[in-house]
């Protein structure tokens, strides 16, 4: 599976809904994404890939939506 | 001798504004004149501890080199090791003066107060402890001991924030705005200084110095005849409130409209925090930089490692006990004394209750509508009130004292 699907596949659990068709929506502010589930995200995130991202790299400017999520998450593997 | 106490008196903002005049012309101009910020910065704070305050100038000295000579060490251990223990260490070195100077008042011991003490240090605080921790997690990886003073004593925000965070500090003070950008900011910084002068001059005046001393003996008064009880205390929760809020505020869009004419977009403090919905959304808006603050550096670090460690099976009892060690952590910060902990437990409890809801509202269908919304929003404002009127201290004096 390519890392944009299996991003989005662990989106999806932790939110509890399909965010397929929201891929540039910021879950901030929209409230899909609260502390808990950042935190959640980035321990799955750690160990389906293998990499580190430490809650204090953790800018939320820069893991507000999907799309910028898996960018963060090639770069990071990359 | 001169003492210039941060945004009090007309005079200081006059004198300010003619210190920022050079600063702003060259911002205008595309420059960035770091020496001369450095300057100004270090005489208003000599000025902030000048005269009967000299012993407090002593000590943010002394707390300056202690805290330089331990971020400095950190990062070179960093650089080499990564040992867990050093990092609880280095992080519990850090706080020491502040504890002190926290446990001083209870322990009665003056001495420690006027040596270690002074206005400031919690806020300082804040700042090194947050760098530490990002130097832990590698986030800062070298010790710049020129921009870690600039940080540290960034004139604007010294004396009680808005506390902001290394790295974007530094991505300020190292560019230059572009013209229409700057203008945009000191637009802002014109609105944000009399909207201030409003909140602190006008209606924290009227609140704080007028009404509530008048409510607070009524209510002494009248509680001593019934039993500790007074309906006086109802107009003292909210003038206390409010004027709480309309001091803070009022500080900070000061603290805030100054930072921009230096062209450093200091985060705000305060977004309508009396029209949140819920708890929850209320810290998003009271006390912004201090709660963002818990949030990422107490309350994630402290969820992230009870999860990855797996002290407990449920993500709901973790997010509880997180909320309540957060908040009380937050309590304490305020001071040792038995309000400010009920404060924070308070808040944490309050925090617990309100995630509950929201997920019981998730679950079943829960009527949703605008006056649902505004009597939550009422509902919330009254929360915070009693809270407050706990933070307060003044049952303490009606009960205790």
């Amino acid at each position: 599976m390519a890392v944009k699907e299996e991003v989005i596949e662990i989106l999806n659990t932790i939110i509890g809904e399909d965010i397929n068709d929201q891929l540039d929506d910021d879950f901030f502010d929209s409230g899909l994404l609260d502390s808990m589930a950042t935190v959640e995200l980035l321990l799955d995130l750690e160990s389906k890939f293998d990499i580190q991202a430490p809650v204090s790299e953790f800018n939320r400017d820069e893991w507000n939506t999907p799309n910028k999520v898996i960018a963060k998450v090639e770069s990071l593997i990359g | 001798m001169v003492n210039l106490q941060p945004y009090t008196d007309p005079m200081y903002f006059i004198i300010l504004l003619l210190a920022l005049l050079p600063l702003a012309i060259a911002l205008y101009f595309g420059k960035r004149l770091s020496w001369y910020e450095v300057i100004v910065s270090l005489v208003f704070i000599f000025l902030m501890f000048n005269g009967k305050k000299y012993h407090e100038g002593y000590a943010i000295i002394l707390f300056m080199i202690w805290q330089w000579l331990l971020v400095w060490a950190y990062t070179l251990y960093r650089k080499k090791s990564n040992n867990t223990v050093v990092f609880y260490v280095a992080t519990i070195l850090a706080i020491v003066p502040l504890f002190l100077v926290k446990l001083a008042p209870v322990a009665h011991w003056t001495h420690v107060s006027t040596l270690l003490g002074f206005l400031g240090i919690s806020y300082l605080t804040f700042r090194s402890v947050g760098m530490i921790l990002e130097t832990r997690d590698g986030a800062i990886k070298e010790f710049n001991p020129w921009l870690f003073l600039r940080f540290m004593l960034f004139m604007p925000s010294i004396s009680s924030g808005p506390i902001d965070r290394y790295r974007r500090f530094v991505k300020d003070i190292t560019t230059v705005p572009d013209r229409e950008k700057y203008l945009g900011m000191l637009e802002k910084a014109v609105w944000y200084f009399f909207l201030g002068f409003l909140y602190k001059f006008v209606l924290s005046h009227i609140l704080g110095t007028l009404l509530l001393p008048r409510f607070e003996s009524l209510a002494i008064l009248s509680a001593s005849v019934h039993h500790g009880w007074s309906w006086w205390l109802v107009p003292v929760m909210y003038t206390y409130g409010l004027d709480l809020f309309f001091d803070f505020a009022g500080y900070s869009l000061f603290a805030v409209a100054t930072s921009y004419v230096m062209g450093v977009e200091l985060p705000m403090n305060f977004d309508k925090p009396f029209l949140a919905k819920n708890l929850k959304d209320f810290w998003n808006r009271w006390h912004i930089t201090l709660s963002f603050w818990f949030r990422d550096y107490i309350f994630m670090r402290l969820v992230f490692m009870m999860m990855k460690k797996k002290w407990f099976k449920s993500r709901l009892t973790t997010s509880n006990i997180a909320y309540i060690i957060n908040m009380l952590i937050m309590g304490f910060w305020h001071g040792l004394h038995w309000y400010y902990i009920a404060y924070g437990l308070f808040h944490g409890v309050g925090l617990v209750i309100n995630d509950a809801w929201l997920r019981f509202k998730k679950k079943h269908k829960v009527p949703h509508n605008k006056f649902t919304e505004v009597f939550a929003i009422f509902v919330t404002f009254n929360v915070v009130m009693v809270s407050f009127l706990l933070f307060s201290g003044f049952l303490d004096k009606l009960w205790f004292k």
